[in-house]
């Protein structure tokens, strides 16, 4: 099976382009593909008004949170800012805008957005104001709002194993959004601090298939210190 | 309980949470004042946790540098208990969807006498967004909310009407403060029970509006 490891300036040039829509797994600092961060951060110039998903902002000046304060996003989707003051106050201060989705319609959005579904029916948030402005449909008796899929040029994802072709398994809650993302997205860079020969993993205990992966980049230890395990807010 | 960095009233208000959850149950802890619940109950108390970032068996939270990438949805370092299992985010909130949730206890900015919560956000000031807060209020078959009596002013969090942006409507089952707890009865918050520290007539007499009662107060423990 195909050797996909390269590095990753090789991956963002061959994949990234400013304006684009980019995915993030990851759920607070657990399984979030910090190395691709920082070097998306370092190209602040190169990558310019994009459209970011993921569940949370992260922190100021960290994972997402760099490209924030770097201002290269234009528009941010996520389920939960609190634990980043400055993504509050530029979403305050009108300069991104967030739409917020609750978590697991957030979820499923992207989920459907890999699977060849292009909406799906659901009751979360009716009487809100998550309902306002989306389209609502009757079904057997009750009403429901239409939720659209979610996609995305790029997603980004941390696995804690991946091998060459790209099988990747994921340790105590670091799967989060990183599975379903791994569909939505034309192309999907995994890293990972440690990638194995292929054939390493059991066919069976694979979370993520390599066949859906683009390439595959080594996690820089630096980037480590922010995992979980680190201590968090 | 020297290792609990709680005021006296968030204790009397998790002490008396930990009592509506019983061995067996399946439940999901919001962030803030319903994490805390672990720490006074008993080791072996037969509840499982969920935690929607994607694990049922929440254990104790780890102190230091843990080798094992485990975190709570604060983001907070936790140990998993044996039997715990891990999966990803789609299937944490279809099973919250799902109707597996025996409990959900979420913190809260208002709750309505209509039992209306709103917990995610203050326009133009705090927004930090729901999280799974609107799958939680709505999906869990019961939704236990934590909460001060009242805030700084001195006026109830619960409110004749919401005007905060919701988190769901007619979600509440029971609202439990330092002095009270209120419970849904009939589609009203209802005053079931009072702390031994205050009366009936105390807690209703602070509120400008009606709030129904049962006729022979619970006892409080």
């Amino acid at each position: 099976m195909r050797d996909k490891c390269i590095a990753v300036s090789a991956a963002l040039d061959q994949y990234c382009k400013s304006g684009q829509t980019w995915m993030f797994g990851g759920f607070g600092r657990g399984g979030v593909a910090f190395t691709c961060l920082e070097e998306l951060a370092r190209r602040s110039q190169q990558y310019q008004n994009l459209t970011i998903v993921k569940n949370d902002a992260n922190e100021p000046n960290l994972g997402v949170g760099m490209l924030l304060n770097q201002g290269m996003v234009r528009k941010m989707i996520a389920t939960h800012i609190g634990l980043n003051p400055d993504a509050v106050r530029m979403m305050n201060e009108k300069k991104i805008e967030v739409e917020f989705v609750p978590q697991g319609i957030f979820a499923e959005r992207i989920r459907i957005g890999g699977s060849g579904i292009p909406a799906f029916l659901s009751d979360i948030g009716l009487g809100t104001i998550v309902a306002q402005g989306k389209p609502t449909m009757e079904f057997q008796g009750k009403t429901y709002l239409l939720e659209s899929a979610l996609r995305a040029n790029v997603a980004f994802l941390c696995a804690d194993v991946v091998d060459r072709f790209g099988n990747c398994w994921f340790k105590g809650s670091n799967r989060n959004m990183n599975v379903v993302m791994s569909l939505a997205a034309d192309s999907v860079i995994v890293e990972a601090k440690k990638i194995v020969e292929t054939g390493t993993l059991e066919p069976e205990n694979i979370h993520i298939p390599g066949v859906v992966v683009s390439a595959v980049v080594q996690a820089q230890p630096r980037a480590h210190i922010q995992e979980p395990g680190g201590g968090i807010a | 309980m020297s290792a609990l960095s709680l005021s006296p009233q968030e204790e009397i208000i998790i002490r008396r949470a930990a009592q509506e959850l019983k061995p067996g149950m399946l439940v999901n802890l919001g962030i803030g004042l319903p994490t805390l619940i672990p720490s006074v109950l008993p080791q072996d108390s037969g509840i499982t946790l969920h935690s929607e970032n994607g694990f049922v068996g929440v254990g104790a939270p780890v102190v230091g540098t843990p080798d094992y990438p485990v975190i709570d949805a604060g983001g907070r370092a936790v140990s998993l208990l044996k039997g715990a299992a891990c999966f990803d985010s789609s299937f944490s909130f279809a099973l919250v969807r799902g109707g597996k949730l025996d409990a959900a206890v979420l913190g809260a900015f208002e709750v309505s006498l209509s039992g209306d919560l709103a917990n995610w956000m203050i326009p133009g000031k705090l927004t930090p967004g729901m999280g799974g807060g609107m799958e939680l209020a709505q999906k869990a078959r019961k939704v236990i909310v934590l909460s001060r009596h009242a805030d700084k002013s001195g006026t109830p969090k619960l409110v004749e009407r919401c005007s905060l942006p919701l988190t769901a409507p007619s979600c509440v089952t029971l609202l439990i403060t330092e002095f009270a707890v209120f419970e849904r009865l009939e589609g009203k918050m209802t005053l079931v029970s009072v702390h031994p520290s205050t009366t009936k007539e105390a807690v209703l007499s602070g509120f400008t509006f009606s709030v129904p009662s049962i006729p022979e107060l619970r006892s409080w423990s």
